[in-house]
């Protein structure tokens, strides 16, 4: 695939139709991949990646580089493209200024899973359809089933498909069911005490570093009221275990009803704090409540909080579900 | 730092007795910013006003905080004697210490303890206060009045008189309302009709007036001094402005046997009708639920009689969209059905009627020419019983209404009064719980009736009537004399509660006008402001605010009138500065409060921005049309990015007060 | 009936809107209907301009309490602001349930300009849910403290 990416990526740029491109780089190490611009044929051999840890949604990045002169190409996995769906629904970006390319994606390894399994010093993985095989520094071939070592988001895939694009490279997916809801649920199920240690162990990790407020392509506003002096809720450290969830708690309600999912925030979480179980929390009461509704899936349905219906239920419904104190 | 002035209202003993003014005082002397503090007797009196007045130029103060009584009652008052020496008005913050504090709580240092908390949130508050300044927009010099019974056409009259341009908007085929079904009126006795079908003439020749009759409201949009609104004109298959009022269509229709509502039901009409002699406009309505034609396509024969050719079968509802400055609901009532209180028996015998059914048959135009006959054979009655409060003053509110109907006491006086007069063999017994006759010669009207007419009083309440042998049995409990009654009575009048209109509900949505539990609407204020809606520019009239007899109804129904002239005369209305904005450095573009604004109020437009690298982008940023928001404040908590906020109760001034009551 | 607690003041913040329930709660000053003086109004035009961060601002200064009253469904004055402010709410209170905060210490209640007893009857209601919940401790924020 990475192959026919780069192929695809230097006739466009040949043909003049974008004058540059966004993809992945390696960092450091394999794992360790970073969205990048490329501008040439050249930086494009020498650098572009695609494989099973190129996990990064790109579409934010779209917010700025849409801006620019001239088009860009873009290669947006289904998740990408429907936060970058959700973002020209919100006008944030020039959707003329970006040429899509949608890439079908059949889940993401998370480096954290393979050192859990006690693999490490990584130089290089190769994928299958169930499996993915790494070579170690200490002359390793390990190959481990794929769905052992996939992020979470994608053991819970939503959807395989990609919904907004100019052109496919390869066959595009469709909606999956997932079982994403389960975990909320199942938090859902437990006494309020519970939850509140629950949580109170998981957001008492956070460290304020901001990782999931910069990865989140919802998070696009001019200036992000954590930032802002004049917001009344602008928080430099964490402090306190009040302190995160405040944070975290205002930040997922910012992005309810335009969160697509995407799992970045949980990914990127060098604490590993379960990040995405906050919004999907959104996401699952008000499909509840309101109806069936997934962001990004196109630009023109209501958001449910910017809707209403006249006959919807009343707040003290949620004090009659989930379990009791 | 602003220079804030604490001024404290004893308001007499209602304040002073549970709050310890002088320590509220000297407590928030002590807050942040605050120069100057006092308590005075009454801070809304003159003296008090002056004191404000002169703290303000003595201490150059920038914010004045009052704490008195609820801002909806004094804060424009405050805000006049802060502006008349140079303070923006909305520099001034009011802390509720009355209703919401010395009214409900008896211990003084609680009371106390609260005040300073208020106080200190509106100082807090008052600290983040900017000066502002109202916005201006035109006024559209022509009212709506909705109804066209006697409130709708009085208010329209005097509009008028004045030389502003009316529009009635009236959901059946004449104007004239209840009055027009009435006989008589008390404690006159003079002619209902008499005195109502002048004005219901004048109405229809007054140039400045519009009568849209058979026609109802479809959608209002818009704010005071602008609303436009969708007029709905049902078709009524006939053309107005050809038709004459001949009437020979409503003699010929084959179809006969509609029930008559201007008779209540007590007779037919045809399917193409003229409600009633006087009408206006005296033009014919088909009525589509029983014409031939229009249900089978077979017929046409008011079409062939038509001599100017005015039946059009094939019209159809028209909306007619216009701008008006001013709207008055006039909307009037219905007497509420007695089908729920069958211990009367008013499903199981025609004799068992309703006043207004009484009224039509009292009435000469009526379906029995005005002779007193019973409905089920026609036969003179000898024996009639009268039962006030059916459905009024009810504990019970699923069976009736909590209120007194207030018109009931009088005309069944009158009713019974009159059938003595015109059939002094008739026994006539009232049974009531109270007789109330507040009002200029009412209470003499009604002894009248027991004095000269001999009419039975009785106070006590029907238990039941149970038709037998053509007589009404009536059960009945006499109170003061503490026995049992049985009477065997001819006829039944039943004194039926009224209840606003069913319209009602659904227009004070589309006006955004509050309504009570009863279906009434509200006023502005119960005392104070007694004809005008909480909305702006929408003024009430008449019994859709609450039961009132006639001279009432026109009181209120002028009365709403020299509102609205007081409004329209005006070229421009100064706006409420209290509107959203939009700052456009945060502002993402993202439409969330667009989505959200119920008028339209915010738009869309790229614009150039330069930006800290030097660069210009082209940015979307929403703006907010001051003259068209009213001040909700939903795009605030919609917007991501807190671009949008709103003046007077900005985030920070809110959370401002959060953190003084909660320190 | 006054709610009395000696041990346990609660700190209450009420947010009101102006035209309904604003105006309750002055009806019910007028008529004298008693309730505790925990409850403490802040005025807004509308419920729908309660923002969720004002209520966890009053969670973090140490209220205990936060309930948000406006016009009845259907009633509102600007038509349709608390049929907003009613989805909000329901996901802001879901959330906290959520995250182990007490049910019942918040509370969206719709009360009309004529209803000073229903409000006054609120407000003692939710007090003595508050007293039976205690002190918020879950989301006060102990630097927030004064005293």
């Amino acid at each position: 695939m990475q192959d026919k990416m780069i192929a695809r990526a230097k006739e466009l740029l040949r043909d003049g139709a974008v004058n540059r491109v966004l993809g992945w780089k390696t960092g450091e190490f394999v794992y360790d991949i970073t969205p990048a611009v490329f501008t040439s044929a050249e930086e494009l051999d020498r650098d572009f990646v695609f494989d099973a840890f190129t996990a990064a949604n790109l579409s934010k990045y779209l917010v700025k580089e849409s801006k620019k002169e001239g088009k860009v190409l873009a290669f947006l996995k289904p998740c990408d493209s429907y936060s970058f769906q959700q973002l020209i629904k919100e006008h944030r970006v020039d959707r003329e200024n970006v040429y899509i390319v949608g890439i079908p994606c059949e889940g993401k390894v998370d480096i954290e899973a393979l050192k859990a399994r006690g693999i490490s010093g990584i130089t290089a993985i190769e994928e299958t359809a169930d499996a993915v095989t790494v070579k170690t520094v200490y002359d390793e071939d390990i190959t481990v089933a794929k769905q052992d070592v996939l992020f979470e988001r994608c053991v819970n895939c939503k959807s395989k498909k990609v919904v907004i694009c100019d052109e496919m490279l390869g066959e595009n997916g469709e909606i999956v069911d997932s079982d994403r809801f389960d975990a909320v649920a199942k938090l859902e199920a437990m006494t309020p005490d519970e939850r509140f240690a629950f949580w109170q162990n998981e957001l008492s990790r956070c460290i304020r570093c901001n990782a999931c407020r910069n990865v989140c392509p919802a998070c696009t506003c001019e200036k992000c009221v954590f930032d802002n002096v004049n917001s009344g809720v602008e928080h430099k450290v964490a402090a306190n275990s009040f302190e995160e969830s405040l944070f975290h708690i205002i930040r997922a309600y910012h992005v309810a009803g335009r969160c697509t999912d995407c799992g970045e925030c949980s990914r990127v979480c060098p604490q590993h704090i379960p990040l995405h179980l906050l919004n999907r929390k959104f996401i699952k009461d008000m499909n509840e409540l309101y109806g069936e509704y997934q962001a990004g899936a196109d630009t023109e349905t209501r958001p449910p909080l910017v809707n209403f219906s006249m006959d919807d239920c009343e707040p003290s419904i949620v004090y009659q579900r989930g379990g009791n104190a | 730092m602003q220079r804030i002035g604490v001024f404290v209202c004893w308001c007499g003993s209602n304040i002073a007795a549970t709050v310890d003014v002088q320590r509220v005082a000297e407590e928030l002397k002590k807050e942040p910013g605050v120069v100057f503090s006092a308590d005075y007797q009454y801070m809304c009196s003159e003296s008090g006003q002056n004191l404000i007045k002169d703290a303000i130029k003595e201490h150059a103060l920038t914010g004045v905080v009052i704490c008195s009584c609820s801002p909806r009652m004094h804060e424009n008052t405050f805000r006049k004697a802060a502006a008349s020496v140079g303070l923006n008005p909305y520099m001034v913050e009011i802390a509720n210490i009355r209703e919401q504090c010395s009214w409900i709580h008896k211990d003084k240092a609680t009371g106390t303890e609260k005040a300073i908390i208020l106080g200190r949130a509106a100082i807090a508050k008052v600290h983040l206060n900017a000066p502002l300044i109202a916005g201006e927009s035109p006024v559209t010099k022509r009212a709506l009045v909705i109804g066209g019974g006697i409130a709708g056409i009085q208010t329209a009259l005097d509009i008028a008189e004045a030389g502003f341009e009316v529009d009635i908007v009236e959901k059946s085929p004449t104007i004239g309302g209840k009055m027009a079904q009435l006989d008589k009126t008390f404690p006159t006795l003079d002619c209902s009709a008499c005195i109502l079908t002048p004005k219901m003439v004048e109405a229809a020749q007054q140039e400045k007036i519009k009568i849209y009759s058979y026609s109802e409201i479809d959608e209002v949009k818009g704010f005071v001094g602008n609303f436009s609104v969708k007029i709905r004109r049902k078709a009524r298959y006939v053309k107005e402005d050809i038709c004459t009022g001949c009437g020979l269509c409503t003699e010929k229709c084959p179809q006969k046997k509609v029930p008559n509502e201007f008779n209540m039901g007590m007779d037919n009409r045809r399917a193409i009708y003229i409600p009633f002699a006087q009408a206006v406009p005296k033009v014919a309505t088909i009525d589509p639920n029983y014409c031939t034609m229009l249900k089978t396509g077979k017929c046409g024969v008011c079409s062939k009689i038509c001599g100017v050719k005015a039946i059009d079968y094939t019209q159809q509802d028209e909306i007619v969209e216009a701008k008006y400055g001013a709207i008055v609901v006039a909307t009037g009532f219905n007497p509420i059905s007695p089908a729920k209180f069958d211990e009367f028996a008013y499903s199981q015998s025609p004799d068992v009627v309703t006043s207004l059914e009484y009224e039509r048959l009292m009435n000469a135009a009526g379906p029995t020419n005005g002779t007193l006959l019973r409905p089920s054979d026609g036969k003179h009655p000898h024996t009639i019983v009268f039962v006030q409060c059916v459905g009024s003053r009810c504990d019970g509110a699923e069976k009736g209404k909590p209120y007194c109907s207030k018109v009931c006491c009088m005309y069944t006086a009158k009713h019974a009064m009159l059938t003595r007069e015109k059939y002094p063999d008739t026994d006539v017994y009232v049974f009531y719980i109270d007789v109330r006759t507040p009002g200029k010669n009412f209470d003499e009207f009604y002894r009248r009736a027991v004095e000269e007419y001999n009419v039975h009083y009785i106070k006590g309440m029907v238990g039941k009537v149970v038709p037998e042998n053509g007589k009404l049995k009536v059960q009945a409990a006499d109170l003061l004399s503490n026995e049992q009654l049985h009477i065997d009575a001819d006829m039944v009048v039943l004194a039926t509660a009224v209840e606003p209109d069913p319209s009602a509900r659904s227009l004070a949505t589309k006006l955004t006008a509050s309504m009570d539990t009863n279906d009434f609407f509200t006023e502005a204020h119960p005392k104070l402001r007694p004809v005008e809606s909480p909305t702006a520019g929408v003024f009430l009239s008449g019994m859709c605010q609450g039961p009132k007899d006639i001279p009432e109804t026109v009181s209120q129904a002028s009365a709403a009138a020299a509102k609205v002239i007081g409004l329209l005369v005006k070229d421009k209305l100064v706006g409420n500065p209290c509107v959203a904005h939009s700052d456009e450095l945060l502002c993402n573009g993202c439409s969330s409060c667009e989505k959200v604004c119920p008028y339209g109020a915010i738009t869309y437009s790229d614009k150039e921005f330069r930006m800290p690298d030097r660069t210009t982008a082209l940015r979307r940023v929403a703006a907010v049309n001051p003259a068209v928001c009213q001040g909700c404040g939903a795009c605030t908590v919609a917007c991501p990015s807190g671009a949008m906020d709103l003046f007077g109760f900005s985030n920070n001034q809110i959370m401002a007060e959060v953190d003084a009551i909660c320190k | 009936m006054q709610v009395e607690n000696k041990e346990f003041k609660p700190l209450i913040v009420a947010f009101c809107c102006n035209w309904c329930s604003y105006a309750g709660a002055d009806l019910a000053g007028t008529n004298r209907l008693n309730y505790p003086a925990d409850v403490k109004i802040i005025r807004v035009p509308c419920s729908c301009r309660v923002n969720p961060m004002f209520i966890l601002r009053a969670f973090q200064r140490g209220a205990d309490g936060v309930i948000i009253c406006g016009c009845h469904p259907g009633d509102c004055h600007y038509t349709t602001g608390n049929y907003y402010a009613r989805r909000r709410m329901t996901a802001l209170f879901s959330m906290l349930d959520y995250l182990g905060i007490e049910k019942g210490r918040t509370r969206v209640e719709w009360v009309s300009a004529a209803e000073g007893q229903r409000f006054a009857e609120t407000m003692n209601s939710f007090v003595s849910t508050i007293i039976s919940l205690g002190e918020n401790k879950r989301l006060e924020d102990l630097r927030c403290k004064t005293k």
